[in-house]
């Protein structure tokens, strides 16, 4: 946790004592959410579960037991011990496929996320501190990629990339780089103009020295509160993909490519339905608790309201 | 206010260019040759691999037949379908209607329930129904729709038999397509029923497509009402001793509603998105459907042309929607 | 239940629906169109070819022979290079509202629905802009038909290029099905010709009614038909591509009989007491084709023990989950012909590691490519691959597994010096021995455009293939293709896997359906019980 809130201090402070109240009051802020700090507590379940998930899982999540096809839970009748949240339809345990899945929608939250973040701040960079014709041309850009629906967009992309769990992920990370983009631009010109930018360039300061070292670190707040949100986005998206068989591909224990492939179960064995999406929608839940939290916390004019 | 729109204008036109390279360039880098997908497992020669491919316009230079595309489009022609041969643009709007029913039913059912919701946990910020009403809408933001639809088949089909599977309509019903719009038609067909019928197939896909718009108006709602309540202006009137339904009702509710506006009307990438998993689950005979086949038919013409207009028709509900924030926002225009 | 009550209620309240007979079909695709030639898919030839259209010939129903359509009858010359047909009198074209038929169909018919695919100047050729006859090219009619002419209204010579015997099939299919040159002249002059496409005239046993895209198309039972009335008098399909939601439908109801069910639903449908099944094994073949021109592959002794090591009856169960019958020949057991004295090789990994050894292959390791697609004789390429990796490393062959791109797979598969052994099928197009040997075995397919992908050229083989092809006499080509068979097992180009079945659900209310070993779906001698 103190991570995030190392880079979430809002401004650059070289007296530790006063870095250490302003991590203090976030925490004090974030703290008062109490959905947040639910949000944080599964998340970070979340991270155990996928970390040491080996240890954690009874079966491999990819061995197909012959013998036991489609069983039940455990406390339904006809369930068995050893499958304590049932088999699809070729006898894979489904625990153990969930428990796996969760390493999937971290990597690909955490991949999605960094690429986007990286390629929006350095494009979003360039166009607010250059301004002029870079800006118009590369927020044009921005613009015609934001003027297609997410979704389909990634869905062309894949297509042309070809379907599996890299090319979805690359798919949505373009996808959305123009919102980092969109807001460090607006951050970096609104910085652009105060007075400590103008004090550095004075001092003779150099540019990247001045984008990356001054300017970069007070736009982040907004920027790690976009990157929540994207996280999110990122494992429903990518998840939206795979249930159409777009993403990760079969056998790998995405959650939603075992949705896709539990489809034609749906009116005969609940289970092998309902517990992927369920793991879906918690994980995404935790993430934007925790989202709203940090937005909270570190947005000054709604933490008054 | 006309120099503001033309300006408005003038801005989409290098945008619109930029999605026709990018509509074009992504289906012509798709891998798979159409001509060989069309042969299957009986081979084709090279010599009527090479008319084929003529004939379709694949053996022309990338850059010629981008101008070509564009010179077609301008005249309106976006081309036809490698499978049912028929006018990309005939069957954009034949399922077009379909489509844009599901999502106006959808968008309305998220305004209606979200804005109250909004308004009322505002008011009664803190309260139990605050709570609850938040924390559903925070679900409903992080729900995997494909799954809920799922869900509610299982619980409305399935279970309980209340509705039918997939479809539009009972196939009982047989009348002319009048307005493409099956709830409309089915009135004036007359038929005893047919109403009826056309709504209990559409009630399942509109309650999953709304799912997520109605989590961003009930938040976006919620918190324009507590900006605006924590005005001058709105404490100055409570102090007035003016009645708080008042209150809310003519100084509140008003001035928040501007930025909800804008939330509706930016559902529309939403709703896209959201249309190609629900029309899936639904089997509805839409364009969300329509564009996932297409893409796993390799259908190259249809794919590009189908960006082509689905994001233009987004470009202009966005364009709507500004414009209409400016009418009701002045501040907007000066800038 | 309560959804049952509902459509019962419904069907109350509609008294005219009520009193017709609706047969609702749950179809798999959406058409492409509704004129047969320009397409290729089955599901376009149920909406078109089958209810709307006849053809000269036809498939005798429920057999891959040839039987007597809109020709009554005819001859062919002693050298087999000319057929006169003698047509049908007082067959009735539909009418719809823009168009009513004033005579009866004729030859100009017949000469008009060849000419406008044979003949590139034909005005009606490219009546839709970039449309190409693929059925009529693949059938090699193109090279195949010298002239055709009208001898009188009612009797028409075709004059081929060379003999044909497989041409009476080729004739009964659905790309050469007859359309009206009345109603094409009529469309001319309003200048709406694509409606050819979309509001389709035909002879058959049902009319066209109305087309919604991709949800339902309607069919009105034709009075005037010329064979055997239909005994219900509206057809529907319901377009539900999805396998688990058409079984749904027929649960509930709402439709009567339904294509494809996924394999896995199949005991419960079997168990299902208001649905009954009809099964056929299906007119295609599933196969491992080797690269006969490369060593060590180019042995029939090595290709030989690598099908031995390979144990079929673990594929039919694992990927086809038993919903299939092993391969020995490679063409399936519904088809004339079929030599069932053919014994298959067993499955005996011993003694394959000793044929490998004697002769003289050590450490082979060798491709298997698997298809990226699902295919009616192949529902998992992957899993087949996985499958026959593992058998084969227990012989001391290593296999690695690749995959393309489909349309990649396809023509990479057929480059010379392909690397490795593709897994690939064939579905049958007119139930003729030919279509499967001589596409897929013979020594002219075994180039670029062709299909034999074994790229397997035994000159005794083809021989056979040549002679039964100019031979009129159905006995004598049957004992030719029957050798053909030995000749195959012999030599082993192939290991020859599964001929998928078919399974067709319906509604116990349904009865009279007649399943076609062709794979198609045809409903005029289909009733249903109230």
């Amino acid at each position: 946790m103190s991570e995030t809130a190392n880079i979430a201090a809002p401004v650059r402070l070289s007296d530790a004592a006063i870095r250490r109240r302003m991590l203090a009051e976030f925490w004090f802020y974030f703290s008062q959410n109490r959905g947040a700090v639910v949000g944080l507590a599964v998340f970070a379940l979340l991270v155990l579960v996928a970390v040491f998930a080996p240890l954690l899982a009874p079966h491999d999540p990819t061995a197909q037991y012959r013998d036991a096809l489609l069983v039940p839970p455990a406390w339904q009748e006809g369930g068995r011990e050893g499958f304590l949240l049932g088999t699809d339809a070729v006898g894979r345990d489904i625990l153990s496929r969930l428990v796996f899945g969760a390493q999937y929608s971290l990597f690909i939250g955490i991949v999605v996320v960094s690429i986007a973040l990286v390629g929006g701040i350095v494009i979003g960079l360039l166009a607010g501190f250059f301004g002029g014709w870079v800006d118009t041309v590369i927020m044009r850009v921005m613009d015609v990629i934001l003027a297609f629906p997410s979704l389909l967009l990634a869905l062309v992309l894949v297509a042309v990339l070809g379907p599996g769990l890299t090319n979805a992920m690359i798919a949505i990370a373009i996808v959305y780089q123009p919102h980092f983009a969109r807001l460090t631009r607006a951050a970096v010109m609104s910085e652009m103009k105060r007075e400590y930018v103008t004090a550095a360039r004075v001092a003779g300061a150099g540019n990247l020295r001045l984008m990356f070292r001054t300017i970069l670190p007070n736009c982040l707040a907004p920027l790690i509160v976009q990157a929540t949100l994207s996280f999110s986005s990122a494992v429903l998206d990518s998840a939206a993909l795979g249930f159409l068989g777009m993403g990760a591909q079969p056998p790998a224990p995405e959650w939603g490519t075992m949705l896709a492939e539990a489809r034609e179960f749906i009116l005969r064995a609940w289970w092998v339905v309902t517990l992927p999406g369920l793991a879906i929608l918690v994980s995404v839940l935790a993430i934007n608790l925790m989202g709203d939290g940090l937005r909270d916390a570190l947005d000054p004019k709604l933490k008054r309201s | 206010m006309v120099r503001f729109i033309l300006s408005k204008l003038l801005y989409l036109v290098p945008t619109f260019l930029g999605i026709t390279i990018i509509a074009f360039s992504f289906v012509r880098i798709l891998p798979g040759d159409p001509v060989l997908l069309m042969a299957g497992e009986r081979g084709v020669t090279p010599e009527r691999h090479a008319e084929l491919s003529a004939q379709l316009g694949y053996d022309k230079p990338v850059v010629m037949q981008y101008f070509d595309f564009l010179g077609r489009l301008m005249q309106g022609d976006f081309g036809s379908s490698l499978v049912t041969k028929k006018p990309v643009l005939a069957e954009f709007l034949t399922l077009f209607p379909a489509t844009v029913e599901l999502g106006l039913c959808a968008i309305i059912i998220a305004t209606l329930i979200g804005v109250p919701v909004g308004v009322l946990a505002a008011i009664r910020r803190g309260s139990w129904f605050d709570q609850v009403s938040m924390t559903a809408a925070l679900v409903g933001f992080s729900m995997p729709i494909f799954w809920w639809g799922l869900l509610l088949i299982i619980l409305f089909s399935g279970i309980l038999g209340w509705t039918p599977v997939s479809g539009r309509i009972s196939l009982l019903y047989f009348f002319p397509n009048v307005t493409g719009f099956m709830l409309i038609d089915s009135i004036l067909s007359g038929q005893k029923g047919a109403f009826g019928s056309a709504l209990s197939h559409l009630i399942l896909p509109s309650i999953v497509l709304a799912t997520i718009p109605l989590a961003v108006i009930a938040r976006q709602t919620r918190s324009a009402m507590l900006e605006v309540m924590g005005e001058d202006y709105v404490r100055t009137a409570r102090a007035k001793g003016m009645p708080p339904f008042r209150v809310i009702g003519i100084h509140a509710l008003r001035n928040a509603m501007i930025p909800v506006v804008t939330t509706i009307g930016l559902q529309i990438g939403v709703l896209m998105a959201g249309a190609i998993l629900t029309e899936t689950i639904f089997s509805w005979p839409g364009i969300g459907k329509w564009m996932i086949d297409s893409i796993s038919r390799r259908d190259y013409p249809v794919v590009q042309s189908g960006l082509l207009l689905i994001a233009a028709l987004v470009m202009v509900v966005n364009l709507i929607v500004d414009l209409t924030y400016g009418l009701i926002n002045p501040r907007i225009r000066v800038k | 239940m309560k959804q049952f009550l509902v459509f019962a209620s419904a069907l109350a309240l509609s008294a005219a629906m009520a009193e017709a007979k609706t047969f609702v079909y749950c179809s798999e695709a959406s058409p492409e169109g509704f004129d047969p030639a320009p397409y290729t898919a089955g599901g376009t030839f149920d909406a078109s070819a089958h209810p709307i259209y006849n053809r000269l010939t036809e498939f005798k129903k429920g057999t891959t022979e040839v039987e007597p359509g809109l020709a009554e009858s005819w001859e062919v010359s002693e050298d087999g290079t000319e057929y006169t047909f003698h047509l049908r009198k007082g067959v009735k074209w539909h009418s719809n509202e823009k168009f009513t038929p004033t005579r009866d169909f004729n030859a100009d018919d017949v000469i008009f629905s060849y000419e406008r695919q044979g003949k590139a100047d034909n005005p009606w050729h490219q009546y839709i802009a970039g449309i190409t006859y693929e059925y009529y090219t693949a059938m090699d009619m193109p090279n195949l038909v010298k002239s055709i002419e009208k001898i009188d209204d009612y009797t028409v010579k075709f004059t081929l290029n060379q003999p044909e015997a497989p041409f009476l099939a080729n004739i009964a299919m659905p790309f050469a099905s007859i359309v009206s040159k009345e109603y094409a002249d009529a469309l001319d002059a309003a200048g709406t010709r694509e409606d050819l496409n979309n509001m389709p005239v035909g002879t058959g046993p049902f009319k066209f009614v109305a087309y919604q895209k991709d949800a339902v198309i309607r069919y009105q039972k034709n009075p005037d038909y010329w064979g055997t009335a239909p005994l219900i008098d509206d057809l529907v399909f319901a377009i539900t591509p999805d396998a688990a939601v058409r079984l749904q439908k027929l649960k509930a109801g709402e439709c009567h009989l339904m294509p494809y069910p996924a394999p896995a639903d199949i005991e419960a449908i079997k168990a299902d007491p208001n649905l009954k099944l009809d099964e056929q094994a299906g007119l295609n073949v599933g196969y491992l084709a080797y690269n006969t021109t490369m060593a060590p592959f180019d042995n029939p002794a090595v290709r030989k023990a690598l099908n031995m090591a390979i144990n079929k009856q673990a594929i039919v169960d694992a990927v086809f989950q038993g919903h299939a019958e092993p391969a020995k020949n490679p063409i399936p057991p519904t088809m004339w012909s079929y030599n069932d004295a053919i014994q298959d090789d067993p499955y005996d990994p011993e003694a394959a590691k000793k044929m490998l050894e004697e002769a003289g292959v050590t450490d082979l390791s060798m491709k298997i490519w698997a298809m990226p697609v699902q295919r009616p004789y192949m529902p998992n390429a992957r899993r087949t691959a996985e499958l026959m990796q593992e058998d084969l490393s227990k012989v001391g062959v290593s296999v690695e597994i690749v995959s393309y791109e489909w349309g990649e797979y396809l023509q990479k598969s057929m480059e010379a010096g392909r690397d490795g052994a593709v897994i690939l099928g064939w579905t049958g197009d007119n139930g003729d021995p030919d279509n499967f040997l001589s596409v897929l075995l013979s020594c002219d397919s075994a180039k670029e455009g062709g299909a034999n992908r074994a790229f397997w050229c035994n000159e005794d083989f083809s021989k056979l293939l040549k002679d039964a092809k100019v031979t009129a006499d159905p006995a004598v080509r049957t004992k030719l293709y029957e050798d053909a068979q030995v000749i195959f097992k012999e030599q082993a180009p192939w290991f020859t896997i599964a001929h998928s079945t078919q399974y067709v659900p319906m509604s116990n209310k349904v009865s009279g359906f007649v399943m076609s070993p062709l794979g198609d779906f045809t409903f005029e001698t289909v009733d249903i019980a109230e």
